[in-house]
């Protein structure tokens, strides 16, 4: 799309300077100069692009890691596919779709090592993925069972944060723990630990967040172990990255004093290689980094949002023939020679999990409430103890149904006899 | 500055709580301090005096200047093992760290099912009468007592005040300590021999009384107990209850002092309306309607933004308006 060209795709009638004349088009109207290169190692057919800095950091990769790579990626959209239906079957009541951003996350996610610690945001299900985390348990937030779908401690992965940006300061904090903990280390004279690494996402639309700026500002005072990685992709649920930014977003770190780097988010292998760089970066004490992937959500916002009302076809159109996993098939069978048949044993594969994932997500249920008395706070507290009280009483002053055992059981037995 | 005997120290409230932290700080080398000013300078009113010269700049921080930075930050050292204790400069400037406080610290626990324990203490200097401008005298507990998963307490002598503090910096939960800065340079006895073992979400009553229970906390215990001098000396026996912990409340002590005087008077510098005398006024009534002589009176701000300090005077609930409610209660 051209300055010029308005929302329907119609030249010569948008005024130049409606924010969304420019949006979504990687061109970003700033009024001073900081030109950043977008660092790319497949072109949009998927041939082999030549870059000397980030190139050689997947130099390793070979026909299978490449595979591999494109298999978590389909796998990921049939999954965020399933549950987009689900939500219009009813099953929950609201997700937020990852489609077209599934080389920002599979390719950022697998330069994590086995130490770093993961912050997503909200819409990171292919890195939740590639954490391990079992997709039939994954949904259970949003199917409203649980608070959180997996626990941090065991996954080395916070859980969801839907207050925009509001994780970022948590990675940054954590980062300093990391940095603290060599320092006490040294001071007790004992050896450094092994290095770790803090991988936080958020979006452009949350990089206007207050909290996002405090978090830049202490991570690079207390040279924490950070790489901030942001998903741009290119609209906050209706407003267009240009209302959030004149520059792109990586041009933002050096202003906090380190180094920002722009990749083609559509790109799996240039993600990876730069994700893999800046984590090695900040693992050797050399943080913080900053990442902005240049991406598109080719969905909507959430399954509650109509994307007809703000952007155009044509937009979406050019977004899609940038489409992660075509670029990456077009990899695969260019450079690699993969066959068909190789493409049609995928998506049997995929299908089959889909379908015992399903299965396994409609399972669920929810827990009674009563649990929520147990997780308001680590220790004992008066107030909770007394309300849950209050709760078990009121849900035992029913008679029980014939077939089902009420809620909040544990203390309806006892009230009954109480009664009796 | 300090006169010690072998266990017993008589200082003020804000060495008291200089000397808290420092043992915390010596006990647990996980403990570190995060605010603005409160390395070199040693805070704005000097509670972390020398702590930077003796624990090194790296446990005792000079943060940037951004208060959900220092809140947002200390979640994820908490997340990583550390007890990071936060100096919040003043009342008026928490907001800023609100969201943090509310969405984030007060709910990880629960927001994880239980998973991620956040054990961060936000120091905050609260109250008025201390003539200063706007944004620096407010008391805004009663925000975060409608908050589940904080913890609020607030100390009214230098000896709470060396306990609590401790108490807070290894409590599981985020524990929100409001400092009465009228009274940082109230002078007491500390015991350093106290056996930590009482909880600091208690009540004490730091008077006895019969006839009514004069429920007070941080900056108002000790008018709390002018009150009751005044009173006794009108022929009136007043119980004086020193709330010490907001959040949770220990009902049990107050319904047992009510069971026994029949009345009730709170008095706090919050406003009013929705204030933590209401939550109190209401459950005691529950608790304590066959033993209530007149209906649980209450005083303290009004429904105004913190008035300009000239004002302050008329504003901030003192001896005598504490006495007029308590004169109301006895006219039932």
């Amino acid at each position: 799309m051209t300055p010029t060209e308005n929302i329907s795709g119609e030249p010569g009638t948008a005024d130049p300077r409606d924010a969304r004349a420019t949006a979504g088009v990687g061109e970003h109207p700033a009024t001073v100069e900081c030109a950043l290169p977008v660092v790319r190692l497949l072109d949009q057919d998927g041939r082999r692009l030549q870059d000397d800095r980030f190139g050689p950091w997947v130099e390793d990769l070979d026909d299978d890691a490449v595979a591999q790579i494109y298999r978590s990626m389909l796998r990921s959209r049939r999954l965020d596919e399933m549950a987009t239906s689900l939500q219009r079957q009813g099953q929950m009541a609201l997700w937020p779709p990852l489609r077209g951003q599934e080389a920002a996350q599979v390719g950022s996610a697998r330069a994590v090592g086995e130490r770093d610690f993961v912050f997503p945001s909200y819409r990171e299900h292919a890195v939740i993925l590639e954490r391990g985390i079992p997709a039939g348990q994954m949904m259970s937030q949003f199917r409203g069972h649980k608070a959180s779908s997996w626990k941090p401690s065991e996954t080395r992965t916070h859980v969801y944060s839907l207050v925009l940006g509001s994780q970022v300061p948590h990675a940054v904090g954590y980062a300093m723990g990391i940095d603290q903990d060599r320092r006490l280390a040294e001071d007790a004279g004992e050896p450094a630990p092994a290095e770790e690494a803090v991988l936080v996402y958020f979006g452009d639309g949350s990089s206007t967040q207050g909290e996002v700026h405090e978090s830049m500002v202490f991570a690079a005072s207390y040279d924490a172990p950070v790489v901030f990685f942001v998903q741009n992709n290119q609209w906050a649920i209706s407003v267009p990255f240009s209302t959030q930014s004149r520059v792109p977003l990586a041009a933002r770190a050096a202003g906090y004093g380190f180094e920002g780097v722009r990749v083609d988010g559509n790109d799996p292998l240039a993600v990876l290689a730069v994700t893999r760089w800046a984590m090695a970066e900040a693992r050797q004490g050399r943080g913080p980094v900053m990442i902005e992937a240049e991406t598109f959500r080719l969905g909507a916002h959430t399954t509650a949002d109509d994307p007809t009302k703000y952007r155009s076809t044509a937009e979406e159109q050019r977004w899609a023939a940038r489409d992660p996993l075509l670029r990456t098939r077009a990899l695969l069978e260019g450079e690699y020679g993969v066959g068909q048949q190789w493409f049609d044993e995928l998506e049997e594969e995929t299908t089959a999990w889909i379908k015992s994932t399903r299965t396994e997500i409609l399972a669920g249920r929810p827990e009674d409430l009563e649990q929520r008395f147990d997780v308001a706070y680590a220790a004992e507290h008066p107030l909770v103890d007394e309300e849950r009280q209050w709760y078990l009483d009121y849900q035992s002053s029913f008679l029980p149904d014939h077939d089902e055992t009420p809620a909040g059981s544990a203390g309806h037995d006892a009230a009954q006899e109480d009664r009796a | 500055m300090s006169e010690t005997t072998e266990s017993t120290l008589r200082t003020t409230m804000a060495k008291a709580l200089n000397l808290g932290m420092r043992r915390a700080l010596t006990d647990d080398p996980k403990v570190l301090l995060m605010g603005e000013d409160i390395g070199s300078l040693g805070g704005v009113y000097r509670v972390t005096e020398g702590l930077k010269g003796d624990f090194g700049a790296h446990r005792v921080r000079d943060t940037p200047l951004g208060e959900a930075g220092i809140v947002g930050t200390a979640i994820g050292m908490a997340m990583r093992g550390y007890r990071p204790v936060c100096e919040i400069q003043f009342d008026g400037f928490t907001y800023p760290a609100f969201n943090q406080i509310t969405t984030q610290l007060a709910k990880m626990h629960a927001r994880s099912d239980g998973d991620v324990q956040v054990p961060v203490t936000i120091r905050i200097p609260s109250g008025g009468v201390i003539g200063s401008i706007e944004h620096h005298s407010e008391s805004p507990e009663a925000l975060f007592a409608h908050t589940a998963g904080v913890r609020i307490v607030t100390p009214s002598t230098p000896q709470d005040a060396y306990w609590m503090i401790q108490q807070s910096i290894s409590s599981q939960d985020p524990v929100i300590f409001f400092e009465p800065k009228r009274r940082y340079w109230l002078r007491g006895q500390v015991d350093l021999l106290r056996p930590t073992s009482e909880s600091p979400f208690t009540a004490h009553v730091v008077r006895e009384g019969e006839e009514l229970t004069l429920v007070a906390w941080g900056p108002l215990v000790p008018v709390a107990l002018a009150v009751a001098e005044a009173a006794f000396e009108d022929g009136h026996s007043v119980e004086v209850v020193d709330l010490r912990s907001l959040s949770p409340i220990d009902f049990d002590t107050l319904e047992a002092s009510v069971n026994r005087t029949g009345r009730m008077v709170v008095a706090h510098e919050a406003p009013v309306f929705g204030g933590l005398g209401a939550e109190i006024a209401s459950r005691i009534t529950d608790r304590c309607f066959y033993s209530l002589e007149a209906p649980v009176q209450r005083v303290g701000g009004y429904h105004l933004p913190y008035p300009p300090a000239g004002m302050e005077e008329n504003y901030v609930p003192d001896l005598d308006r504490i006495l007029d409610a308590v004169e109301r209660a006895f006219a039932y």
